[in-house]
């Protein structure tokens, strides 16, 4: 059995964003990048659950769509515990573009698993695991919260509006994945960082999709009036501007 | 042409992020020109599907089946496509909620619809057509355009609100779509609802507190506010992981994006993970102790205090007020 985990590279999530050329691109100077948290919890869980699988499991690869630029995060990816990266070497351009891309990846190895993040850090598409799963035309659950494997089953469980559901699944299978995949995200050790140099990372050429949205500007909010702060002494005049003023109670 | 919208149900009932769904598609149908065409999958009395002419939908389609009680991503997105075609719609909008996200993207790969998910208002401009989205985990707004003529949208519940109801009758119409061909992968082994408890997604006051509440026991103080007030609870990242109250109430950039009239932050700091999660709140109280904590410069009131202290005069204080 094979894993796939597709991994996106975004700015820390403490980052201060700014744009430039009139607010239309994303100013990166400065920028620090990550693994998107989803995908760093994604790729955890397929290690652990290759760890566990007494070898049925044979490797966990990442895909990234991307420049050379997110070839530190990729390794990042290795060193970790990744077998192998595949890069496909494109500048996204949308969540429609990315999930094409990708979907080439796994049409050509066929994944028993493939694993996507909730939503990545930058443009927050929670797009790209739902196209993907529909254009390799996969079984796909979303708001997964955990995820087993039991005598060729998959078990999940998964967030509903107002509760949880347990659901099994059968191969192969694409799961969206967010809190609780994983308990904590794995760190490189030492020898990870060393073997990862040495693990293959494949770069592979775009092919060309049709773009259907583009980011044409972008805006920050509107800055907060300051806070009309009160002291412990003055909670009722407080919840009486709540009240009268504010109409919110 | 139309726009079809995807009005989900729970248990049977529609909830009133149903209605604003519905009341922004109206508006931008009054621009276009055009109908609003509900779609409702799963088991709904035709009673409360004939509601949603209250909100401008003209006609529901009413698809029911056995293999409907649990979202199945495929044949789910399969139905709402084949919607789709059936009405011509040109634009199909979502809740951007956790159902809203599984099909949207599945509908948009399958029809190569441009997909904008969590848009927070009308378009800018309908040729070229143009939408606010936030982005960058609420930090920014990004204004997107579509280029394809089918369009599929996810709507950022409470950036709208609910129109004042008309008193219309929908047109409830049964709609079987050919789904047997559509294998279902997915067996339901075992649901946990929530009982008892208003849901953060309905509720227009929030509650929510942070790991300055110290322990387990002190979120009591909480939920006797929450009762008061009416509102749900919620905490920051810590105090789910820590174990004093579920995941299903953890908000932020890793948890629930909410956009309630009111969020009470109670020993938050403020972290910008955490912020994320709930800037798009219409108002924001804080409480906190150390009064430079971050929390209150994203806060349109705050109280620097104790909330030992804090909490049961504010309960006083609300109570009186309800009494009259
Ligand atoms: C990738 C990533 C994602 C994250 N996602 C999220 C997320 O989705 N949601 C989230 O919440 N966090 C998230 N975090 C964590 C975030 O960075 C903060 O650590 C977290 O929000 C802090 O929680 P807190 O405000 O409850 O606790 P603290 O930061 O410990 O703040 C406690 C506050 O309580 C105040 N206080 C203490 N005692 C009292 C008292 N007696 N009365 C009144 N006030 C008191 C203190 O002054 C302080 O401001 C994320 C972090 C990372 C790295
Ligand atoms: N450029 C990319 N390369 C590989 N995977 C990606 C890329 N962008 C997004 N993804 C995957 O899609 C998930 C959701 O991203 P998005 O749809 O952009 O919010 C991420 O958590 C990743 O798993």
């Amino acid at each position: 059995m094979k894993i796939l985990v597709c991994i996106s590279d975004v700015p820390d999530t403490t980052t201060k964003i700014k744009f430039k050329d009139n607010n239309t691109t994303l100013d990166v100077n400065g920028i620090q990048w990550i693994i998107n948290p989803w995908d760093e919890l994604a790729l955890t869980r397929a290690l652990e659950l290759k760890e566990a699988s007494g070898g049925i499991i044979q490797s966990v690869t990442v895909a990234n769509v991307g420049t050379v630029a997110s070839e530190p995060t990729i390794r990042k990816a290795l060193a970790v515990g990744a077998d192998n990266a595949i890069r496909i070497d494109a500048q996204p351009k949308d969540a429609y573009y990315v999930a094409a891309q990708l979907a080439n990846i796994v049409k050509a190895e066929s994944y028993d698993i493939v694993l996507v993040g909730r939503d990545s850090a930058d443009y927050n598409g929670s797009a790209v695991g739902g196209m993907l799963a529909e254009l390799i035309d996969y079984n796909s659950l979303s708001s997964v919260s955990s995820l087993n494997i039991e005598n060729g089953k998959i078990r999940i469980n998964r967030e509903i509006d107002g509760g949880t559901e347990t659901i099994e699944a059968e191969l192969p299978f694409l799961a969206i994945v967010q809190k609780g995949i994983s308990k904590e995200p794995r760190i490189p050790a030492m020898r990870g960082i060393m073997m990862a140099r040495t693990k293959p990372l494949n770069v592979v050429q775009a092919v060309a999709v049709e773009i259907l949205t583009e980011d044409v500007s972008f805006e920050m909010p509107q800055p907060k009036g300051s806070c009309k702060k009160f002291d412990s002494e003055n909670v009722k005049t407080l919840v009486s501007l709540l009240h009268n003023e504010a109409k919110l109670i | 042409m139309s726009i079809l919208v995807y009005t989900e149900n729970r248990e049977g009932i529609f909830k009133k992020a149903t209605f604003e769904l519905l009341s922004y598609a109206k508006e931008m149908a009054k621009t276009l020109n055009t109908n609003v065409v509900a779609l409702s999958i799963g088991q709904v009395e035709n009673s409360e599907l004939e509601k949603l002419g209250n909100y401008g939908a003209t006609k529901v389609l009413n698809t029911q089946g056995n293999n409907l009680s649990f979202l199945d991503n495929k044949l789910f997105s399969k139905i709402v496509t084949t919607a789709v075609e059936k009405e011509g719609a040109q634009i199909i909008i979502m809740a951007n909620n956790i159902s809203g996200k599984a099909l949207s993207p599945r509908v948009s790969a399958s029809l190569k619809a441009g997909l904008v998910t969590g848009v927070v208002g009308l378009p800018s401009s309908y040729e070229p057509f143009v939408i606010k989205k936030l982005v960058f985990t609420s930090k920014a707004f990004s204004n997107v355009k579509v280029n394809s003529a089918l369009k599929v949208l996810t709507f950022a519940q409470n950036s709208f609100g609910v129109a004042e109801p008309i008193n219309a009758v929908a047109h409830v119409e049964t709609f079987n779509p050919q789904i047997n061909d559509v294998p279902v992968k997915n067996r339901l082994i075992e649901t946990n609802r929530i009982t008892g408890k208003l849901l953060l997604t309905d509720a227009e006051i929030v509650v929510s507190g942070g790991r300055g509440l110290k322990s387990a026991e002190n979120f009591s103080l909480l939920e006797e506010l929450a009762g008061v007030l009416g509102a749900a609870t919620a905490c920051s990242r810590p105090v789910s992981d820590e174990g004093w109250r579920p995941h299903s109430e953890h908000v932020g950039q890793t948890g629930k994006i909410i956009a309630p009239v009111l969020y009470i932050a109670c020993g938050i700091s403020g972290a910008i993970q955490h912020v994320g999660g709930i800037s798009s709140s219409k108002f924001i109280v804080a409480i906190n102790n150390d009064k430079d904590a971050p929390i209150f410069e994203i806060a349109d009131y705050g109280i620097v205090g104790d909330f030992k202290t804090v909490l049961p005069e504010m309960i006083a204080a609300i109570k009186e007020i309800k009494a009259g």
